[in-house]
């Protein structure tokens, strides 16, 4: 059962605010991965669980701060907005559903997956280093508006 | 290590394996640990008597990407658990 949207709602602001953009349906989340096909795209998985995604939410404020970042970045809400969460995981069900967790594709393809095992006992600047070198990895010069 | 819940344990919303010692190896989100049993949410079993992959390709799996939650809630009991371990800190290379 969700949670109550007023609890959930300084959880969603604190990536809304760096720019990401939040997918609420299932129509949202099938035109970001079509756009996604083309250059880099970090899917964010959301979730209320204040183990990891107190972690998490950080983590993603401090990598989207540097200077190789991807081209798109959105957000599901696990937990929360099922439809749209149950529609991404569909474009990586090669995957276990993980929440928190991150994707990172380019070219429509998953180049580096954040599970929340790999989030939940670790600082947001651990998460971070992780992210950031992904992104060095994957976004870098290329990326347009990098 | 451990989570913002500190009644609840130190392992409390960390994802772990549980090595029963016998064929059956768990990974899932710990709940509890109390009265000598460890609850495990979201929860993927693997059983050297019944799963085509093999122990070692299944930890290397885990450690990548997390648990296929199968189970979402199990009780095992503690006593039989040969290792109770942050899956984050395991080395899927190590020999068993």
């Amino acid at each position: 059962m969700p949670y109550d949207p007023m609890l959930v709602a300084p959880m969603r602001e604190e990536l809304t605010r760096l720019g990401v953009e939040e997918l609420l349906t299932a129509d949202e989340v099938d035109r970001w991965f079509e756009a996604a096909k083309s250059g880099t795209s970090l899917l964010i998985v959301n979730s209320v669980c204040g183990c990891a995604a107190g972690q998490a939410r950080p983590a993603v404020a401090l990598a989207l701060g540097t200077d190789a970042r991807p081209e798109r970045v959105a957000t599901v809400f696990a937990g929360q907005d099922v439809e749209a969460t149950a529609r991404a995981r569909e474009n990586f069900a090669e995957f276990p559903p993980s929440s928190p967790s991150m994707v990172l594709l380019k070219d429509g393809e998953v180049v580096h997956f954040l599970p929340r095992h790999r989030i939940e006992s670790r600082a947001a600047e651990e998460i971070a280093a992780e992210l950031t070198e992904a992104f060095g990895r994957f976004c870098g010069a290329a990326a347009p508006g990098a | 290590m451990g989570t913002f819940h500190h009644d609840r344990g130190e392992l409390h919303g960390i994802t772990v394996l549980v090595d029963t010692g016998g064929p059956e190896t768990w990974v899932g989100r710990c709940d509890t640990i109390e009265g000598g049993h460890i609850v495990l949410l979201g929860a993927e079993r693997h059983s050297t008597e019944e799963d085509a992959l093999d122990r070692r390709a299944f930890l290397r799996r885990v450690s990548m990407a997390g648990p296929f939650p199968n189970f979402d809630r199990v009780v095992l009991p503690l006593g039989e658990a040969a290792r109770v371990q942050p899956l984050a800190s395991l080395d899927p290379s190590a020999p068993d």
